[in-house]
């Protein structure tokens, strides 16, 4: 696990120049970012150059923001966890038959919701922190078990009609300055979806403890050399586990932000998040090997992914699959460059 | 090296050590004794669970039926795969979950031949050894792709074959532009149902063919041998003067040969082809297979008979819960829980701790990285 960091026994160095890979990491993504953004208003114009048309990416994502920053997290410590897309389709569906057949409120869903991610995240990172289980392994039987826990609570796609929940469904708030006129000459606010504000706090707030946390520290150090990480006092095991409880949280964090966008529960809710979350991450400048990585990169590479996917659809090629498609080449893309990165370094 | 490889049927007995002990360390002793407990749970519960009748099928042919039939029959992809499984997860000691994904790209493709880009095709548009041959050729393809990104690029499996596990669908789809093409020629359903004559399903002499073609390349071939050694230590095989990466390569490969055989069989059964539900989950019943068949999923020393035992029991476990109607979409709920037991009990960390309760030295050495 140990490859991808420069190596060097001592532990601070060996911390900056991860570091510093991190950092260049994030300046590629952010760079590919604006590149994409950019051609895309300049090329396909209209819609593109439209701010609520940016907002809309993440009135649309904002769950996946959340999913894809707990994948970093569990990434930096060198793991990984595919179960987060189906318990996103879980905490849907029990949120949406908890609101409609139990008379539950805001309040309950939360607490479901929190409630299903942290039971996943708990039982997986024991089994991956304390018995030594491939997290891979686990988190596949984690999916499963989400997908088949979700027909067993309901079958049937459950809409929600409580008023309490669609008042705040429908909060919208407006983004000053960002607005447009339309063709009568109106002025339309720009807004974003209470979510997105969600996911955004919960960006900063992994920011910061990523940057400047005593726990945010060892997960990299974890992540980069186990090792190393426990011949400098840090518990590995204990950090592995809380990095999976942490992801099992934004899981469920993310399967409210989605029940709150779509606010319905279906058997298809969240499809191929795991992946989407994957392929964000690593665009974001994750590692799978782990020790390098930034939540700020895994943002980037949400609106990177879906910047990429809009601009599929509008060049024609709108059938379901191309999205597919997209997704897996683009992840294919960067997987290649970064294993041919590494093995460069590796051989300096 | 030319010696064939022999699989160590029994570990190397140790002066006095008891019968029970010999047996319950035996690495197929996992898969039968769950095989014998569903069996016994079902005397017990219904004996007519076992009652094997001759039915007439829809062609007025007499063909067997029965429960034992359909698990040995249902079975047939699943055992199909978990061989290839085996091969994979030796090697490279991690597993290709895009299996299920490329069985659908498989199949797509045999369809796209024999109906010859029509939605629906009464007669074969050209004959269909060549059309299956052609779907093995691109499933090879598609095994090389995914054992490239494992080989060479140093991805891990699991993350490399990620990729195909979320296009794979797609891609199916894409191949036939999104229609289900429909063969109505019966000679394309021997392969998945009855051969005119013969009362027993022909995915059965498929599985049979497979098995034994692989039990005669791993007897004449250091295929077995090669594969073990790369997958203990990638590292010392190649000083010894193995090639790691073009193994591990071939492994996904063969995979991907029983992959384009299973979506064959699968798309055969029926004639037609549903790119989201065909072979779904599939890939967790291999791995499921692999592990219950006494494989560390690590990599290293592997036994296919032991997965091959092991398909058999899942596809009687879903056989069961079927017949005491658990619904289909429920059932990877109750598969996950069976996974996470297994891997939990051979866990190195369990392991130890079970050999200190039995106050017996630690455990036979197992290839746990």
């Amino acid at each position: 696990m140990s490859r991808g960091i420069a190596v060097d026994k001592q532990g601070r160095i060996k911390e900056r120049a991860a570091m510093s890979d991190t950092n260049l990491l994030l300046t590629i993504t952010v760079v590919v970012f604006f590149v994409l953004y950019l051609s895309a208003v300049l090329f396909l114009g209209g819609g593109f150059a439209k701010p609520q048309n940016f907002l809309n990416i993440l009135n649309n994502n904002a769950s996946l923001i959340v999913l894809a920053c707990g994948m970093s997290v569990v990434m930096i410590t060198g793991g990984i966890d595919i179960s987060v897309g189906a318990v996103t389709c879980l905490v849907c569906m029990t949120c949406a038959v908890n609101l409609e057949r139990q008379g539950g409120n805001i309040l309950t869903v939360i607490l479901i919701g929190l409630g299903i991610g942290l039971a996943f995240g708990v039982v997986q990172g024991f089994l991956v922190a304390h018995l030594g289980i491939q997290p891979f392994i686990i988190s596949l039987a984690g999916m499963f078990f989400a997908k088949g826990m979700t027909t067993i609570v309901s079958k049937e796609p459950v809409r929600v009609t409580n008023e309490g929940f669609l008042a705040v469904k429908e909060i919208r708030i407006t983004v000053p300055g960002l607005g447009s006129t339309n063709k009568l000459g109106e002025y339309i606010p720009a807004y974003v979806e209470v979510g997105v504000v969600i996911a955004l706090l919960a960006v900063v707030l992994l920011f910061c403890l990523l940057r400047w946390t005593k726990l945010g520290r060892s997960f990299y150090a974890v992540g980069g050399s186990s090792q190393s990480a426990n011949m400098l006092g840090i518990n590995v095991r204990r950090t592995k586990f809380l990095a999976h409880v942490l992801c099992g949280l934004l899981a469920g964090l993310g399967g409210i932000l989605y029940f709150l966008h779509v606010g319905s529960g279906d058997v298809a809710n969240g499809a191929g998040d795991e992946m989407n979350a994957i392929a964000s991450s690593i665009i974001g400048g994750t590692l799978l090997t782990g020790g390098v990585g930034n939540v700020a990169g895994t943002f980037f590479g949400v609106l990177s992914l879906n910047t990429i996917k809009r601009v599929v659809s509008s060049l024609g090629f709108d059938e379901a699959w191309w999205s597919n498609i997209t997704v897996a080449a683009m992840l294919c893309l960067f997987l290649m460059v970064q294993s041919v990165v590494l093995l460069r370094r590796n051989k300096k | 090296m030319t010696a064939p490889v022999k699989e160590p049927k029994t570990p190397v007995r140790k002066p006095g050590e008891s019968l029970p002990k010999r047996l319950t360390r035996h690495q197929l002793f996992i898969p039968l004794a769950a095989l014998a407990l569903l069996v016994l749970f079902n005397l017990i519960a219904d004996p007519s669970f076992f009652a094997v009748t001759i039915k007439e099928n829809s062609l007025g042919n007499p063909v067997l039926s029965g429960n034992i039939i359909s698990v040995l029959d249902n079975a047939s992809e699943l055992v199909i795969l978990a061989i290839g499984m085996t091969l994979v997860t030796a090697s490279s000691g991690g597993q290709d979950i895009s299996v299920g994904a490329a069985m659908a790209i498989a199949g797509s493709v045999i369809l796209r031949m024999v109906c010859g880009g029509q939605v629906a095709a009464d007669t074969l548009y050209m004959p269909l050894f060549l059309a299956v041959l052609i779907g093995i050729l691109v499933s090879m393809l598609f095994g090389a792709f995914n054992g490239a990104l494992v080989a060479y690029f140093k991805i891990q499996p699991m993350v490399a074959t990620l990729i195909l596990f979320t296009a794979g669908r797609s891609i199916a789809a894409w191949i036939n532009n999104n229609q289900l093409p429909i063969m109505n020629d019966i000679s394309f359903k021997y392969a998945g149902t009855f051969l005119p004559g013969i009362p027993v399903p022909t995915p059965i002499f498929i599985t049979a063919f497979v098995i034994l073609l692989f039990w005669l390349t791993l007897k004449f071939t250091n295929l077995g041998l090669y594969t073990q050694a790369v997958g203990i230590n990638a590292n010392s095989s190649r000083l010894n003067g193995l090639d790691p990466k073009l193994i591990k390569l071939l492994t996904y490969v063969i995979l991907g040969m029983c992959v384009a055989v299973a979506g064959f069989i699968r798309v055969s059964r029926s004639g037609s082809i549903n790119y989201s539900r065909i072979a779904e989950n599939i890939e967790m019943d291999a791995i499921l297979a692999v592990a219950l068949g006494g494989n560390a999923l690590s990599g290293g020393k592997f036994n296919i008979y032991g997965s091959i035992v092991g398909a058999y029991v899942i596809q009687f476990l879903t056989t069961t819960l079927y017949k005491y109607e658990v619904p289909s979409t429920a059932l990877p709920a109750y598969k996950a829980v069976v996974v996470i037991l297994l891997v939990v009990l051979s866990a190195p960390v369990v392991q130890e701790k079970l050999a200190g309760i039995k106050k017996t030295p630690a455990k036979t050495a197992k290839e746990v990285s």
